[in-house]
């Protein structure tokens, strides 16, 4: 891998994230020599699959699958190259006081289920999930284009913007309010239009939180929710899964597929500074000093790493720089990875539900969730933290060794700074002591099951990743951070004031989720610009 | 319900059983249960065929438990209904049952049921989908409590040109004096019994309405009485004929509920329907009159219509064409049949103006699987007044005994 250095690429991509290694797959695919930069020793960025105790595999970042488009999948031959995504069923919320809700596949089943809690938001749910998937209609098709300039004059700008004005034309007059009002209201709002029973919003309203820094009652954190909804298995909207393997299945798979065409992967190799001469990009010059040269170069970090600390300041407009650094990318997450000697118990959950195989939470309430994002604000992990943990090792032979399993706990919220000071391993230890006291409230067994956790806080995601602040979606999803204005207004078509550097991170429209579109993207846009191929 | 055997949780057992599923699982020949509204629920007993002609001609008895059912009680009651229905609620009766629609402000069909007067201010209503959301949504500022009733009430539609008969028989006295929609309420053996002259066959036909424990031994009794006259259990593939023949429209295949609809230009209208008898202007305010009254207006630019398609081949699904080559697409087929009964090849179509109107002639693109080779063939369809088949017996009170 190593013996690209010495020659001029066409194009070195920086990150083996999924978006740097799927707009590689796609230039390497158009003939381009491609070289991809990883700066840790291993590939995948936030997609990635680890093991660090026995035989566990641990999908240590991202871990459950939904968003990633397959026309990418389909496109780059990811089947082939291994990939496989195994859809999941439901999921749960625990309740403080014993009970719980469970969501299950069979429509008949998860009908009589809501209605032990409310009968009425049992039939609610029926227009909650029409809204989702009418909204979900309207923006999916948005997510494999470049988003337009609303102020440029361009035949290619004018073309989408028409495009966009034609969706929103097509959904008609009623439901571009809703369309309007989904992407500004608060998941706590949104769901109050059609549920009245708290554990109800409460479950709903997880994935309108899950690596942001908005609370549920938050405007804008509505959309996060939808953003959850976007991808689908097998056309079934919504539907999340793992991949065989964990999540570095993902990325190994696109190595697979790009080293097949041609384009190689370079470990262990921190890009340090992106290489410009005469205001154009010319290639990376790595931490250990070594120049390596490139026609084009794709930055698969965030444009906050990007610009801010691989870019001297000297070759970017100065209005450009202060809206990379105004840019909202606040690291609110944790994770724990965990290797179980069995599968816990949960008194709650009723013997044999399948829901235990889903995602599992123990938030029963949004006011307990806005409490949670409270401590945040305060500079504090929260002292009852939202989970959304899975035990993927139930699905996934894989994971972990028979018998024993592998839990996955993402945690919101957990703040990048705390307000007492800097991030040590004690407090480390602490937080993480906090998510398995909060998670064996409702599992008696658990903490006698761990063998060992992988604890990661905001703080050690940058340091080990390279997210900024540890923002698991390169940059929060609220409205003025998206379409055309991500990342920031006027550079919303992946290329940046260098010429000849492009973003091709979740930085970029449409934003985070191991979802390929924005490397798809990006890759099309410096296909298009060095003539090989149009921009669709 | 009476039996006292554990119920499996429903996520080992998604679908319930109905008062009468152990007569059910005696009687169905195919060990097939089909789900219906939640319901574990029989499509055939034992042949399509046989159960269809029973309807015709003898007497069926078709479990209607699933049929989801509110009460719907208070002072306001009738003001609630009133603004909630497209047709006028004061007009119903106590003890009549009238066939209603409504709408969402945009004057799209949320569903269609009936409503059965049980008192001055106590309503049921029976629908195909559960309403709840919408029924609370719209009593916001009405003086009325609203309840799901649909596990507290064992329904039973005994249908058939002998079903007066077999009613009477079974002890229901005076049966024969109840006019269409009408309700009466009667005690048989001690049981309590509702029972209203309304049906989804298009033929002589009542329904009866019971307490859950009184559902097995009334479904025995009726099979005895019963018994020289040919009655039967029939499965909801025999219904499914004999509602098409009566031009009587199913939610979800001839049209969505616009509480269900994902994308622009799926919902219906009453009038697109062919429903506009069922709305009236001359009443107060009601969900969707504005949005309805501007289609009134301006006519209508689809309309649910019936097709007489020539052949014999039933025209399910077809792409409807304004001319034989099959260029200009103008509607499609929702529901389609050969009817034994008419001697004709019917269907039900949603078609584009002006190719709706009565006597017009489109062209429906039929697909056959003949021994797994497909073949297509182009069949003119006209269009022609609904419905099918509309015997003078499912009027006439007192009904003949056969």
């Amino acid at each position: 891998m190593s013996a690209a250095s010495h020659r001029r690429h066409d194009v070195i991509v920086v990150g083996a994230g999924h978006n740097g290694l799927v707009a590689a797959c796609y230039m390497a695919r158009a003939g381009l020599d491609v070289l991809v930069l990883e700066r840790n020793d291993y590939i995948g960025g936030a997609a990635v699959s680890r093991k660090l105790y026995q035989d566990f595999t641990y999908s240590n970042c991202s871990y459950v699958c939904s968003l990633l488009r397959p026309e990418i999948m389909r496109t780059l031959e990811l089947p082939r190259f291994g990939l496989q995504i195994i859809p999941y069923e439901g999921g749960c919320t625990m309740m403080r006081d014993g009970g719980h809700l469970a969501l299950y596949d069979n429509h008949d089943a998860l009908r009589r289920e809501i209605a032990r809690h409310s009968p009425r938001d049992a039939e609610a749910y029926h227009r909650f999930s029409r809204d989702i998937i009418r909204q979900c209609k309207f923006i999916k098709p948005l997510l494999m284009r470049e988003p337009p300039d609303p102020t440029s004059f361009k035949p290619r700008d004018l073309t989408e913007l028409l495009y966009l004005g034609q969706r929103l034309n097509n959904v008609g007059e009623e439901r571009m309010y809703d369309t309007i009002r989904f992407w500004t209201m608060s998941a706590a709002d949104f769901l109050d239009e059609y549920f009245e029973s708290e554990i109800v919003k409460a479950h709903f309203s997880g994935s309108s939180i899950i690596g942001t820094a908005l609370g549920p009652r938050s405007p804008g954190s509505a959309y996060v929710l939808l953003h959850h909804y976007m991808g689908d298995i097998d056309e079934t909207v919504g539907a999340w899964g793992f991949a065989r393997g964990g999540m570095g299945a993902v990325t190994a798979a696109l190595t697979a597929s790009l080293q097949a065409s041609g384009g190689a992967v370079r470990t262990a190799a921190p890009v340090e500074q992106v290489l410009i001469r005469n205001g154009r990009a010319r290639g990376v010059v790595l931490a250990s000093g070594e120049e390596i040269e490139a026609g084009t170069v794709v930055s698969n970090m965030d444009v906050k790493r990007t610009f801010l600390k691989a870019v001297a300041p000297e070759h970017l407009p100065e209005d450009f720089l202060t809206a990379v650094r105004r840019f909202k990318i606040r690291g609110s997450s944790g994770k724990l990875n965990i290797a179980l000697d069995g599968l816990p118990s949960f008194p709650a959950l009723p013997a044999g539900a399948p829901c235990v195989r889903g995602d599992m939470h123990i938030t029963d309430t949004i006011e307990m969730m806005e409490r949670a994002y409270d401590d945040w604000k305060e500079g504090r992990w929260s002292a009852a933290p939202y989970v959304d943990m899975l035990i993927p090792s139930q699905i996934d032979p894989t994971m972990a060794p028979d018998g024993k399993h592998y839990m996955s706990v993402f945690v919101q919220y957990c703040p990048y700074q705390l307000a007492d000071g800097p991030w040590t391993d004690a407090k480390r230890q602490a937080f993480g002591a906090t998510v398995i006291d909060a998670i064996a409230r409702h599992s008696p067994d658990f903490k006698s099951l761990i063998r060992h956790a992988e604890i990661r806080t905001p703080w050690d995601i940058e340091n080990e990743v390279g997210l900024t602040e540890g923002n698991i979606f390169q940059g929060e999803l609220t409205m003025d951070q998206l379409l055309f204005n991500r990342p920031v207004p006027g550079y919303a078509q992946y290329r940046t004031p260098v010429k000849g550097l492009y973003l091709s991170g979740s930085s970029t429209h449409p934003g985070g989720g191991v979802m390929g579109a924005p490397g798809a993207n990006a890759a099309r846009r410096v296909l298009a610009d060095l003539g090989r191929g149009g921009t669709r | 319900m009476s039996s006292a055997r554990p119920i499996p949780p429903h996520f080992r057992k998604p679908l319930l059983e109905t008062p009468f599923h152990e007569r059910a699982r005696e009687l169905q020949q195919h060990d097939h249960f089909v789900a219906w509204a939640g319901y574990s629920t029989v499509d055939v007993f034992t042949t399509v065929e046989q159960e269809y002609f029973a309807v015709r001609n003898a007497t069926t008895l078709y479990d209607l438990t699933p049929m989801v059912k509110y009460r719907v009680t208070g002072p306001e009651a009738e003001r609630y209904l009133n603004r909630l229905v497209t047709r006028d609620v004061r007009k119903l009766k106590v003890g009549r049952v009238s066939y209603v629609v409504w709408c969402n402000d945009s004057g799209h069909i949320i569903d269609d049921g009936t409503v059965f007067r049980l008192g001055p201010q106590d309503f049921r209503i029976c629908t195909a989908e559960r309403q709840l959301d919408w029924f609370s949504d719209s009593a916001i500022g009405f003086d009325v409590a609203i309840d799901e009733v649909t596990s507290d009430i064992a329904a039973l539609s005994v249908q058939g040109p002998t079903s007066c008969f077999v009613l009477k028989r079974f002890g229901l006295d005076g049966v024969e004096r109840l006019r269409p929609f009408e309700l009466g309420e009667f005690t048989v053996g001690g049981r309590p019994l509702l029972a209203s002259r309304t049906g989804f066959t298009g033929d002589l036909g009542y329904e009866l309405w019971m307490r859950p424990e009184h559902a097995l031994s009334v479904w025995d009794e009726l099979m005895t009485a019963g018994s020289t006259r040919g009655i039967r259990p029939i499965g909801s593939q025999a219904l499914n004929m004999a509602r098409i023949e009566a031009g009587f429209l199913l939610p979800n295949v001839d049209f969505v509920s616009a509480e269900h609809t994902v994308r622009v230009g799926r919902d219906r209208t009453p009038l697109e329907l062919g429903l506009g008898w069922l709305v009236d202007f001359e009443k107060p305010h009601f969900n969707g009159r504005r949005a309805l009254l501007a289609q009134h207006a301006q006519g209508v630019r689809r309309l649910l219509v019936g097709l007489d398609v020539a052949g014999n081949k039933p025209a399910h699904n077809a792409l409807l064409y304004a001319e034989e080559a099959g260029e200009r697409e103008v509607g499609s087929v929702t529901s389609a049949m050969w009817s034994p009964t008419c001697k004709r090849n019917i269907a039900l179509a949603i078609i584009d103006a002006p190719h709706y109107r009565v006597g017009a002639t489109v062209w429906a693109d039929i697909y056959l699987n003949r021994e797994l080779v497909w073949e297509r063939r182009m069949a003119a369809a006209r269009v022609v007044e609904r419905p099918f088949f509309a015997p003078e017996r499912r009027r006439a009170t007192p009904p003949a005994d056969r």
